[in-house]
């Protein structure tokens, strides 16, 4: 007999794992991906593939350069990616995608020490970074099925985002289509239908829980009712619905606790909608949670947990 | 008094429970040639051998014991003749000084079966100390020491332990199923000699039968009752146990006499009540004997001091096959290294597995998901403590209250980085202690 395991306890694991989860998190955002097929046509999909493949590729070739272990297994990067394109419009050249996937993959998660260690949301903060650099591409919104009419991406007719017609006072859309996606907008943020979809499965799959977004988006409402502006367009519209189900739960940058998480989720509700409506820019979805993110180990710190029985020694005085 | 609800509850895991050997009786193995009785089978201070080399022994002679109080003697488990004594590694992981006695077959006993008797509060304690037990459920705390509380007024309660949460581990039940009468006894005798009004049985609701049959033999004892819990790795954790009995919290640094209770195993009130009844201290335990290598997998009656390979001999198992060989459950029990290491008073089971059951070998980036934190009975935050441990940030440590840790291993069994959390929180507690 030889060859006996000897290992600390537990002996036996759950069959859960950083790669399964990434995977869960993909096939949630496979319904959007779906939508923005239908909607904005093939280019979105290619859009997607762009972002996909970058991503993957800087996350490999900067491990390679900093000499560290090879981490594209783990899927994060392609989770990157997806959200990135799901942030772009569908015109977006595609060269600019790729240095949206080089500021997300090698700046903001790699150089702070990769998965888990990033300070903020890469897809989110590579999103503003383009925002900043390329406004003029990144604020192109073409009509819902342009493609159907044989019009290039180029010569499509622009429209206005909802939020953009909130603050003109103009003919909003119908409700019913704001909910399916029918919308001028990034390609994977116009169907509420879709990203809700994917977001109860995350839910179901324990993958999230339900609170970042309840509260997120809870509190748009409430601020909405509050301001008189439309409640149920200011959920609707924009990137609420993707970044509080898929951007505000990203692990790395939100809090741990519970109530961490419900702080977190109410200031990301209380600055985007505050940025809708008194802001420059008519969307604040991106510039909230980034916010947060920054303050999320601040949260951590004031939210930890009392574990059950604990006794405290009392300050001494010095 | 029938059966109570539990009102209260604490997270933790659902581990698949492979209770395959619920329904199997038990087996009695048959005199092993020799046995090796470690002189420390408890938390504790080791026994010193009272007997010599030579000596022939009869089966509940008393073979080790000291005047240390938190010292429990030791029993020879079977009559034969000391072949030598010598150190031994155990399962608990120390070098202890072991009595190896070469079995006659003969079981000869030492004394005839005669009750106990006990006037008195203090002579029970001393006789629960002359039995060697100790607490069966896993940990092996001195049950002398146990129920040696200071606060008589204030104790009360008295919880006895069916919970048994381990997957695979079935021998807390079959001592339910089989002696219910034996866990009636022992409870009457507790409540009496230490002036206890209340008895609560916790018992998994997955396991209805033990939940029955003990919910009737207790069914005329005043102030005893069963409580079903949920079924909920680790439910039988003393500390979970205390808060979901009788929503008391045990706090820093108390023990469960502290907040009027005094938390049993089902197996050391039953073993309790045969000591009293019959005068034979505990040399024998029963095991379950379970694993995908396990070629009869049952529960057995093993003679203390049993190397672990005879037990599976026994259980027609393949030593050739096995790469894994736990000492307890998957979730807190013991992989051994040698299969000659003996059996001790609280072992419950032997697993022997064909292939190592955590299969990959390298961990991952905490990638902050918070499971740790979701699942951990006693609300501590392990990807915060393996942090502050990696960088040994003692006051962090302290303030994070790692000591609180039951080491229960959820934490590790949620982690989907598989990273260590449970087995760096021993360590962090172990530098804590050092440092003191």
């Amino acid at each position: 007999m030889k060859n006996l395991t000897v290992a600390a306890s537990p002996h036996i694991r759950s069959g859960n794992s950083t790669t399964r989860i990434m995977l869960d998190v993909i096939i949630a955002l496979c319904p959007a991906l779906i939508a923005a097929g239908i909607i904005f046509g093939l280019r979105a999909v290619a859009l997607t593939a762009v972002c996909i493949v970058s991503c993957v590729l800087f996350e490999y070739l900067i491990r390679l350069v900093m000499k560290r272990e090879n981490t594209i297994g783990d899927l994060s990067a392609v989770v990157t990616g997806m959200l990135l394109a799901f942030n772009l419009p569908v015109t977006f050249p595609f060269w600019m995608a790729v240095i949206g996937s080089f500021v997300a993959i090698v700046v903001v998660k790699q150089l702070f020490g990769g998965i888990g260690q990033n300070f903020a949301n890469p897809a989110l903060t590579a999103r503003i970074v383009l925002f900043l650099s390329f406004s003029s591409q990144m604020t192109y919104w073409v009509e819902p099925f342009y493609y159907q009419n044989g019009t290039a991406a180029a010569d499509a007719i622009t429209t206005a985002t909802p939020l953009a017609m909130l603050g003109q006072s103009g003919q909003l859309p119908d409700l019913l289509e704001m909910f399916l996606g029918l919308k001028g907008g990034c390609i994977g943020e116009v169907s509420g239908l879709a990203i809700l979809v994917g977001g109860l499965y995350l839910i179901i799959r324990r993958v999230i829980t339900p609170t970042i977004p309840l509260v997120y988006i809870g509190t748009v409402f409430l601020f909405a009712v509050i301001f008189d502006a439309q409640p149920v367009y200011q959920i609707l519209s924009g990137g609420l619905m993707l970044g509080a189900f898929f951007m505000a739960t990203d692990y790395s940058t939100s809090p741990v606790t519970e109530l961490g998480k419900i702080i977190f989720a109410f200031g990301c509700g209380l600055i985007t909608i505050l940025i809708r409506m008194f802001g420059s820019y008519p969307e604040g979805v991106s510039f909230s949670i980034l916010f947060m993110n920054i303050l999320t180990p601040y949260i951590d710190k004031a939210t930890m947990l009392k574990p059950l029985g604990a006794k405290y020694e009392k300050k001494r005085s010095a | 008094m029938a059966i109570i609800k539990s009102k209260k509850r604490l997270p933790g895991i659902h581990p698949a429970y492979h209770k395959h050997t619920m329904d199997m009786e038990t087996a009695m193995l048959p005199v092993p040639a020799t046995v090796s009785i470690p002189m420390l089978q408890h938390i504790g201070v080791e026994a010193v051998p009272v007997v010599k080399p030579g000596e022939r022994v009869l089966v509940g002679q008393k073979i080790g014991d000291s005047d240390a109080p938190m010292c429990v003697p030791v029993h020879a488990s079977v009559s034969g003749t000391v072949k030598q004594i010598g150190n031994m590694l155990t399962s608990g992981g120390k070098n202890v000084k072991t009595v190896v006695i070469e079995a006659d077959g003969q079981q000869e006993l030492f004394s005839a079966p005669a009750p106990v008797r006990a006037d008195s509060r203090e002579a029970f304690l001393q006789a629960v100390r002359e039995s060697g037990l100790v607490g069966l459920g896993g940990a092996g705390f001195p049950t002398h020491v146990k129920l040696a509380h200071k606060d008589t007024a204030k104790v009360d309660t008295l919880i006895v332990n069916g919970a048994e949460c381990e997957p695979y581990i079935t021998s807390d039940y079959r001592e339910c199923i089989e002696h219910p009468s034996d866990i009636a006894d022992g409870i009457k005798l507790v409540m009496h000699h230490l002036g206890l009004t209340r008895c609560i049985i916790g018992i998994e609701k997955n396991k209805p039968d033990a939940i029955a049959l003990l919910s009737k033999q207790t069914d005329q004892m005043g102030g005893v009752s069963v409580m079903p819990l949920k079924s909920l790795y680790p439910q039988g954790a003393e500390k979970v146990l205390i808060y979901c009995a009788t929503g008391k919290i045990l706090e820093e640094g108390q023990l469960p006499a502290d907040c009027g209770t005094v938390v049993l195993n089902v197996s050391t009130v039953a073993e309790l009540a045969r000591y009293f009844r019959t005068g034979m201290p505990l040399v024998s335990r029963r095991l379950t004997i379970d694993g995908d290598a396990a070629g009869r997998p049952g529960n057995v009656m093993v003679p203390v001091g049993t190397p672990v390979r005879t037990v599976l001999e026994f259980c027609n198992t393949d030593l050739e096959r096995c790469r894994e060989l736990l000492m307890g459950g998957p979730m807190m029990g013991i992989a051994v290294a040698d299969p000659d290491t003996p059996v001790v008073k609280n072992n419950n089971a032997i697993l022997a597995f064909s292939r190592p059951q955590v299969s990959y070998s390298k961990t991952t980036a905490c990638i902050r998901c918070g499971k740790c934190v979701r699942v951990c009975p006693v609300g501590l935050m392990p990807a915060g403590l393996e942090r502050a441990y990696d960088n040994r940030n003692l006051p962090m440590l302290r303030k994070m209250k790692v000591n609180l840790c039951i080491n229960c291993g959820c934490c590790s069994y949620v982690c989907p980085a598989k990273r260590d959390l449970a087995a760096k929180n021993q360590l962090a507690k172990q530098i804590i202690r050092e440092k003191h």
